[in-house]
């Protein structure tokens, strides 16, 4: 039978380098920020070599300063990000019952400048030198004045471009989870994993526009001597605290909500159990959300805003504590009185729970604003927030993985060396920064590249360091089981877990192209587990068997992210020619999607059958 | 079960270890454990308050959790379905208003302490008032009521109040003394942060920078020193005396030419530290400790401390200001000896 339209198709590098495909994108995000996460962690690795004895000398000064930022900005935005996404790209059209996202030409855009925002932003390893001014890039350290060479120039370029892919990609999900959920899934009936990434894509779209004004202004401080945070001409360095940390703040519950999303579906899944309190969930992750807009001053306590603002937002930060509490009583009483099955992701996903509730109160007790005096900017803060973001959010990410991956790839991941892995990162994570609440409260500073002997903070640092190569040698046993596992054959079933409750297990490992021959009628929360319980294998379809549109596939994305990369360089070295030539690029490309009339293609229903899709 | 509890007494020793280890809170005259002012006593108040309640959520979700997790581990082969319960009204309302209650007590006394914290001392005739201005990377303390100016060694009476205007000459920093009192920020362009404490405890304490400023950050200390109030007196008349040059004039000249275009003695003027009575500080550059039973790399006699930082400034704190001054080995030794010469007797 003929096609409707010219099928373009694309075989090998060009296939991914053109597709708009969410499970391909996912793949690539996958890849890539599991790239950064490597790099980020071996500059973690090496910060803790530095200091796992007093005085020393492994790595100077400045080259410290370089690695902590660059530790930090990785890890945020280039790893942490980018993870996510790949699973919101893998399971969350599947788990909604839609055919791909909203917008899958802007999802493959938002890929390719988060990754050439994240490639520019390296490249100043090899370019005279990295940014050296924290993650947080407070002014005037991170100004022209005090900071001459081009590394912030690169954090400044490479977030805004990279910051760019984010903002889309939120955009794009919360259009993706409003519009095109399967007949019968209102919202109450969505999973956890959907609501969470949707209250993050939310809380994206309002967040990241603050940090793109703040990257302007500094990058017009910095690039043509506008004076945005110079005090010398009225310019104001408590601003930029402000507007990065509006940002900053719901950027962390951008991070951890997609987390409380993944372990919600394992543990449930585990534990043969509907999630405890569903109601009350959303109603939580909403509140997170809400007021983790509501307490970005509580990083700025010692700013000096004065006894009222202090208090408001010691108050405001400690209510944070009532929806996280709600949460974490309502997954112990999901396992209560489950039938729980400790495969490697549940593993990770009960390890999460007594250590996510660590990272929280030492949230609380931080909200304190008195005692933060002391706790600011001292080792206890450094352990509190990767307590929240590796004992929460990175244990999350690998329930997530071990869960999907038969999804994302047609095999399950080798369920021994997933143990090795989890105990290996676990007591590793422990090791590393249990201690260092202790170290902050006896007088150690954070960001400190060395610190003098007898001071007694010694034995703690070596304890931390041997924590810290445990937590290495687990991810080298995630890699050997990725390699080992995708040397097997493709064999996982459509549910390999064999108690899953969501619609993403109703259909093949890995997921065909048009993911769902027919869209499935939602008839209640857990879809696929009702249709169980009543005794069927399958999803009653929505719609008759019948032609499945899909996108074209475009190198489009790929030449306009190249094309801000361009203009960044020349930007940053002050070539305009070249910035020039990078924008009309960029601008060429939007010109040329804008006048090709692209319908896209559709695949004929006898095309299902010869792929042996049960339709 | 059996083994899971052989796991457990397994674990014990190690837990034992863990405690012994942390048992130790720190050193009396750095740790924020072992407050040694009011100030610093209110704060570790709040932070043992706030550790209990903590340590009661953490008790309560530890315990549950180990719990279940033993109950209701999978047996192999079990196919039966849990019953699937939606949820339970009462439970959600009780971790609901149990957290909320634990919240108000904490957040009470929070609040109060926050306004009591913020009490302006700088118009105090009774407290000793200090402009604190951070450099990359030392400290510079300035006494506007005795007309005294010095650097890295803050000199407090033990009687007073001592009252804080901070400010920055160049990139932020944050002035930390973790056993007298937390951290304030210090900002540019006129933007002065206050804050006070006491030291009623004669002694040494020492001060960090807890805000990153640039490479050499982690070796941004400082001291104060508490004595009572007639060595505070004799301290500040010493500072005001004029100190004379060395005798040998040629290495006056040396001096003059090298040293005191930036820095001052006695009641000279100058944008660098103020080195009147260096030679009795408890460091050299802060951080390079003056003691005449060295075990450390950091520490050495004043003499010692103060010709290896003159020799070679920046491989001691790198990038900063002073940097390498063209001196012979002599003169280096010369100059050292001079100011490891000016104590002042207080």
């Amino acid at each position: 039978m003929g096609h409707a339209h010219e099928v373009k198709r694309y075989r090998g590098l060009m296939d991914w380098l053109t597709t708009v495909d969410h499970k391909k994108i996912g793949i690539l995000y996958l890849i890539a920020g599991g790239f950064f996460f490597l790099i980020g962690g071996l500059e973690a690795i090496l910060i803790r070599v530095q200091l796992w004895k007093p005085l020393n000398d492994f790595v100077s000064a400045n080259t410290y300063n370089e690695l902590l930022t660059m530790h930090g900005t990785t890890m945020i935005f280039l790893a942490a990000m980018p993870l996510l996404f790949a699973l919101m790209n893998a399971v969350i059209p599947l788990q909604i019952g839609a055919r791909d996202v909203a917008f899958p030409f802007l999802n493959s855009l938002g890929f390719w400048t988060f990754f050439f925002g994240g490639v520019l932003l390296n490249i100043s390893w090899f370019a005279g030198g990295a940014p050296d001014a924290g993650w947080t890039s407070y002014v005037p350290l991170a100004g022209s004045t005090y900071s001459e060479g081009h590394g912030v120039d690169y954090y400044v370029i490479g977030l805004q471009i990279a910051g760019i892919g984010t903002l889309i990609g939120g955009i794009n999900f919360l259009a993706t989870i409003i519009n095109m959920r399967a007949p019968g899934m209102s919202f109450m009936r969505m999973p956890m994993f959907t609501w969470t990434i949707f209250i993050t894509s939310a809380l994206i779209l309002f967040a990241f526009p603050a940090l793109t004004v703040g990257l302007v202004a500094l990058m017009f401080d910095r690039l043509f001597d506008a004076n945005f945070f110079n005090p010398d001409n009225g310019g104001n360095t408590v601003l930029w605290e402000h507007i990065f940390w509006i940002f900053g703040h719901p950027e962390v519950y951008i991070l951890i909500l997609p987390a409380f999303g993944v372990i919600s579906e394992v543990i449930s899944t585990f534990s043969r159990k509907r999630l405890f309190g569903y109601s009350s969930m959303v109603f939580a992750t909403v509140l997170i959300g809400f007021l983790g807009f509501m307490v970005w001053a509580h990083h700025m306590f010692t700013t000096g805003l004065g006894p009222v603002a202090n208090a408001l937002f010691s108050i405001a930060t400690m209510l944070i504590a009532v929806p996280t509490g709600i949460k974490i009583f309502n997954w112990l009483f999901t396992m209560w009185g489950g039938s729980i099955r400790f495969t490697s992701a549940n593993l990770f996903a009960v390890g999460f729970v007594p250590t996510f509730v660590m990272g929280g109160v030492t949230g609380v007790m931080l909200a304190s604003a008195p005692a933060d005096f002391q706790y600011h900017d001292s080792y206890f803060v450094v352990a509190h927030f990767h307590y929240v973001i590796v004992g929460g959010l990175v244990l999350g990410i690998f329930a997530g993985l071990f869960y999907w991956w038969p999804k994302m790839f047609g095999r399950v991941l080798n369920e021994t060396l997933g143990k090795i892995c989890f105990w290996l990162f676990f007591i590793g994570f422990h090791l590393t920064f249990f201690v260092q609440h202790f170290l902050g409260l006896m007088g150690m500073p954070r960001r400190i590249y060395t610190y003098l002997d007898g001071l007694g903070f010694n034995n703690m640092n070596l304890i931390s360091t041997v924590g810290a190569i445990l937590m290495g040698l687990g991810t080298i046993a995630f890699l050997i089981n990725v390699v080992v596992t995708s040397m097997k054959p493709r064999n996982a079933s459509n549910d390999p877990w064999e108690d899953g409750r969501t619609l993403e297990w109703t259909i093949p490992s890995p997921a065909p192209e048009y993911n769902f021959a027919q869209t499935p009628l939602v008839r209640g929360y857990d879809a696929f587990w009702k249709e169980k319980m009543e005794g069927k294998n399958a999803m009653t379809p929505a719609e008759p068997l019948g032609p499945i549109h899909m996108p074209s596939p475009s190198i489009l994305p790929l030449i306009m992210s190249i094309g801000l990369f361009i203009n960044g360089f020349g930007l940053m070295y002050h070539q305009y020619l070249v910035a020039g030539l990078g924008l009309a690029i960029t601008f060429g490309c939007m010109v040329v999607r804008s006048i090709k009339d692209d319908h896209g293609f559709h695949i004929e229903p006898d095309e299902l059958h010869d792929k042996g899709v049960k339709a | 079960m059996m083994n899971r509890w052989h796991v457990l007494k397994r674990l014990m020793p190690l837990l034992a270890g863990m405690v012994l280890l942390l048992s130790g809170c720190g050193r009396a005259d750095l740790s924020a454990l072992r407050p040694q002012g009011p100030v610093a006593e209110e704060q570790f108040g709040l932070m043992k308050l706030s550790i209990t309640i903590m340590a009661f959520v953490v008790i309560v979700v530890f315990a549950i959790a180990l719990y279940v997790i033993i109950r209701f581990k999978r047996r192999p082969g079990d196919k039966s379905v849990p019953v699937q319960v939606e949820g339970n009204h009462k439970l959600e309302i009780i971790w609901t208003v149990i957290p909320i209650i634990l919240l108000v007590i904490l957040g009470v006394p929070t609040i109060k302490s926050v306004f009591g914290l913020a009490e302006d001392y700088t118009k105090d005739p009774n407290a000793i008032q200090v402009k604190v201005t951070a450099h990359q990377y030392w400290w510079e303390f300035e006494y506007p009521k005795e007309g005294v100016k010095t650097a890295q060694e803050l000199i407090i009476p033990n009687d007073a109040v001592i009252s804080i205007e901070a400010k920055t000459a160049d990139v932020l920093h944050s002035f930390w003394i973790p056993s007298l009192a937390g951290k304030i920020d210090t900002n540019p362009g006129g933007n002065v942060n206050t804050m006070y404490f006491k030291a009623p405890k004669e002694g040494v304490y020492l001060g960090k920078c807890a805000e990153l400023c640039g490479p050499s950050h982690a070796l941004m200390d400082f001291k104060v020193k508490s004595v009572d109030r007639a060595s505070y007196d004799r301290w500040v008349a010493a500072q005001k005396a004029p100190v004379a040059l060395p005798a040998d004039a040629q290495l006056a000249d040396t001096l003059t030419t090298n040293c005191l275009s930036c820095h001052a003695i006695g009641d000279g003027t100058g944008w660098a530290p103020n080195l009147t009575g260096i030679g009795s500080r408890g460091s050299v550059a802060g951080m390079l400790v003056n003691t005449d039973d060295a075990q450390y790399a950091n520490e050495g006699t004043v003499e010692e401390n103060l010709e290896k930082w003159i020799k070679d400034p920046d491989k001691v704190k790198p990038g900063n200001k002073m940097g390498k001054i063209e001196l012979s080995d002599e003169e280096v030794k010369a100059i050292s000896k001079y100011l490891a010469d000016l104590k002042i007797d207080y």
